[in-house]
């Protein structure tokens, strides 16, 4: 049959199945190190502010490609400055012939948008051909701002909410700070690289969000199980069994997601490179999350002990006396 | 268990067949498709724009407009109501977004009221029945004076109303330029969509939708130029109005606000070139109403001027020579062949009710579009190769099954979207290969199980059957708070970030079914196999 025809050889253990990494001994450090990266992260938010692209900022994004040979950067630049149409940010795009210029907000409203636009298009048709134009004004881009903030909001929430129903209120007020460190961190570092923040680096917020939870998952899953196995470990040392026990899963998975993201990332285009490299930093720091924030604070906050059946009806019962 | 009944093989099979069938059509161009049996399915997943080039336009309503529109002709009504019931009045004004009506006799307003409940229109709803009226008419602070106020149950029929006839009229003006497959939607309450694949130049688009085309026919004021007006004072009833062109002649007419002939009866307009002097002309003709209207104006008129205005600005202020009695004429304006061409379109399909502003406007061209989807296959292969590198290095022959695993779940996913016809974007690839990558961890998650559950001493059999299933517990949580993102994303997200969560959705759902069900199956028939009681190993 064909199944003979597989061959039939083991795979690599990449990690010893013993192995026990002293996660737990870092906590406090570990911990320290998070919050100050989050306050760090949330001061560069409100003093540098993040560098918004065309969806949230408002303004104007077009793409050129030259009719032939390479551009002329700097006589681009002299043509558009001269427009009178503020502060014109020109840059090459991914190959010599591809430019990208970027029009900041034009006062005036709606329309002026529209007419510096046809001013860049007059200046521009005899040489280039436009590849992709975006123009967004003033209102939709508030907008689309607001909706961008609830949504990774909403997104937290609704993953609380959910591990919430599925754990305990500890494993839940983890998940909600190690979600929140995600988040912000990514911001942060966003803002100091001064890497272009627009809708597309939400939707990658919302898929750290949801990457980030998975890790957290797997591991609180573990912890449970654990839980109900061994009733007499002291909580510190079976968090770090869990840890340890699921490490060669988050490893692995980690580095998938890692070698997909790269690949998208290097061969997948201009266009989508801030969405990726959004994933990219949040696949790393959403592992790093779980693994020393979210386990860890149970260290600090405590679970509940006993899982088995017996309990859990024994708290029904109670539970429905304070009722009656 | 680990155990396949025969139908349950047969029917996973069949669901892999169909999954094959309905995505395949993707991978082959619409020619191709096009030429294939009756038998085969057709159905292709669309592109987006962002990878078919084409162009978005979000518009916005003037919301002001319309309400000042509705406020005058509330006010043209009221007079007239007012006059046939032979009530006395000093005024009506607009005073913010109300209209103030002074009666001469105060002791009259009872009656007055009354009357006016004419001007009031029942809001319908099907459901509901009526929904009230449009307009409120109460009496005013003031001794005499009566207040007619637009409810806002009125504007937001008046905005539907609006919206509804502003996408008509789009939706006629872009069919006369000869293209399909565009979609225009309202959104929101004061906004329109306009979706529009594979045009490439968004110039004769917004020329289309950025003028109202309000065609209107004025009398000229006989006795008063507009620059004699500026110096002294406008006359009761006139407005200046400036001129098209600056051609030599005057700059500005002043001419009376209400028009003889409004656009709405007109019946048709053509282009066509002048017989004498051969310039591009619109001719056009009215219909019943406004052909009577207009030969009594020019009947009565004989020797005057009258102007031609459209948007507001005197195209020309011919001298009528003679009634002109068949209700069709001639417009001449220093119009180009292209813009005698357009404008006749435009008053074909009638005017918009209101201005459209553009508010967003993304516009990708098809060079750009095809070169993300080479970007998007070129990367989703390497990502893919190093998916199964990584793979089956970790977990061997049973790496090999995941492998499988995760192309069933690929096929699974673009025949699940090409079935609900969800469009392919940019994002959408990369949900699509990232989709991929959250689907290994299914399988690292069961055979990280069955390892461990080897370890603790059990037989070959009994470890794959415990870390399926103890596996199947963290797989279903994990993968259910990644759901609840991708719902919060469709939810809340716009365009781009709308695809990606389709894209991430389906994935999710696809992965239960390929990474679980279908490499389950696999090891199965390959523990089948395999010589009775020897499986000493388990390849993972």
């Amino acid at each position: 049959m064909l199944m003979k025809l597989i061959p039939v050889f083991k795979g690599v253990d990449f990690f010893p199945h013993d192995l026990r990494l002293p996660f737990m001994k870092f906590k406090g450090p570990a911990l320290a190190a998070s919050i100050i990266a989050m306050l760090i992260s949330l001061t560069l938010c409100m003093t540098l502010g993040l560098n918004y692209g065309v969806d949230f900022k408002g303004g104007s994004l077009v793409e050129l490609k030259t009719k032939s040979g390479k551009a002329d950067i700097s006589a681009l630049r002299e043509k558009l400055n001269g427009l009178g149409l503020g502060n014109v940010q020109i840059q090459e795009f991914g190959t010599p012939d591809d430019v990208l210029v970027r029009l900041e907000e034009q006062p005036g409203g709606e329309a002026a948008q529209q007419e510096a636009l046809k001013k860049v298009t007059a200046a521009t048709d005899a040489d280039y051909v436009q590849r992709r134009v975006e123009v967004v004004g003033p209102a939709v881009s508030s907008e689309l701002r607001m909706t961008g903030f609830i949504a990774v909001a909403a997104g937290i929430l609704a993953i609380v909410a959910y591990v919430w129903f599925r754990f305990e209120w500890q494993f839940a007020l983890g998940a909600v700070v190690a979600l929140t460190h995600d988040v912000l961190v990514t911001a942060g570092i966003f803002s100091l690289f001064r890497f272009e923040f627009d809708l597309s680096t939400v939707a990658a917020l919302l898929t750290i969000l949801g990457y980030s939870v998975n890790d957290t998952v797997v591991v609180s899953d573990r912890i449970r199980e654990n839980l109900r196995k061994y009733k007499k470990m002291e909580l510190n040392e079976l968090l770090n069994l869990s840890i340890n026990e699921t490490l060669s899963r988050t490893i692995l998975t980690g580095a998938t997601a890692v070698a997909v993201l790269l690949s998208l990332y290097i061969f997948g285009g201009e266009v989508i490179r801030s969405f990726n490299l959004a994933m990219l930093l949040g696949v790393v720091i959403g592992t790093y999350s779980s693994i020393f924030i979210a386990a860890p604070l149970l260290g600090y906050l405590g679970v509940k002990r006993d899982w088995s059946d017996a309990a859990a009806k024994a708290m029904a019962t109670t539970k429905s006396k304070a009722k009656a | 268990m680990l155990q396949f009944t025969r139908t349950k093989v047969f029917l996973i099979l069949l669901t892999c067949l169909v999954g094959i069938l309905v995505a395949m059509p993707n991978l082959f161009s619409k020619e191709t498709v096009a030429s294939w049996p009756w038998y085969l399915p057709h159905k292709q997943m669309p592109l987006g724009l962002d990878l078919q080039g084409g162009a978005h336009l979000l518009l916005e309503m003037d919301q002001n407009e319309i309400k000042k529109d509705w406020l005058n002709n509330l006010r043209d009504e009221s007079r007239k109501v007012l006059r046939d019931a032979r009530i006395g009045f000093t005024g009506i004004g607009a005073q913010g977004s109300q209209l103030v009506v002074k009666l001469a006799k105060p002791d009259e307003r009872d009656k007055a009221i009354k009357e006016l409940y004419k001007v009031r229109q029942t809001i319908g709803s099907a459901v509901l029945g009526t929904g009230g009226y449009d307009v409120d008419v109460s009496e005013g602070s003031d001794p005499g004076t009566i207040i007619i106020k637009p409810t806002e149950a009125g504007m937001r029929a008046r905005l539907s109303n609006a919206a509804a006839a502003s996408i008509e009229t789009i939706n006629r003006r872009v069919n006369n330029l000869g293209t399909s497959e565009s979609t225009i939607v309202r959104q929101g309450t004061d906004r329109i969509l306009i979706q529009f694949p594979g045009l490439k130049d968004t110039k004769e688009l917004k020329a289309l939708i950025g003028e109202t085309a309000k065609l209107t026919f004025h009398e000229v004021n006989p006795s008063m130029t507009a620059e004699e007006a500026q110096q002294t004072s406008i006359p009761a009833g006139y407005k200046i109005y400036p001129a098209d062109k600056d051609d030599g002649g005057p700059r500005a007419y002043l001419l009376r606000e209400t028009p003889v002939v409004q656009g709405e009866d007109l019946a048709d307009a053509q282009p066509g070139f002048d017989s004498r002097t051969g310039e591009p002309v619109i001719n056009f003709r009215f219909n019943q109403v406004g052909a009577r209207k207009f030969a009594n104006f020019t009947k009565d008129n004989v020797g005057r001027p009258f102007a031609i205005v459209l948007d507001d600005k005197v195209l020309s202020a011919p001298v009528i020579r003679e009634p002109i009695l068949g209700g069709s004429g001639q417009i001449s304006g220093n119009f180009s062949v292209e813009s005698s061409n357009r404008l006749a379109v435009q008053l074909r399909s009638g005017s918009l009710p209101t201005k459209l502003t553009i508010v967003e406007e993304r516009t990708v061209g098809p060079s750009l579009g095809a070169d993300s989807i080479a970007d998007g296959k070129l990367a989703g292969t390497i990502g893919g190769i190093a998916v199964v590198i990584l793979t089956i290095l970790a977990y061997g022959t049973f790496g090999i099954f995941a492998c499988v695993g995760l192309l069933v779940h690929l096929i699974m996913t673009v025949a699940l979207m090409t079935l609900i016809g969800s469009t392919l974007t940019l994002p959408g690839i990369a949900g699509l290969v990232l989709g991929v990558a959250m689907a290994v961890d299914a399988n690292v998650l069961i055979y990280e199980r069955i390892r461990e559950e080897l370890r603790t001493g059990k037989t070959p059999v009994a470890g794959i059957d415990a870390g399926f299933q103890r596996a199947f517990v963290t797989i279903a949580d994990s993968q259910l708070t990644t759901l609840a993102c991708a719902i919060i994303m469709f939810w809340l997200g716009s365009g781009p970030i709308r695809g990606f969560a389709v894209t991430l959705t389906i994935g999710i759902l696809t992965s239960i079914f390929a990474s679980v069900t279908v490499v389950r199956m696999l090891i199965w028939f390959w523990l089948r196999a395999q010589p009775k009681g020897r499986i000493q190993t388990v390849p993972v």
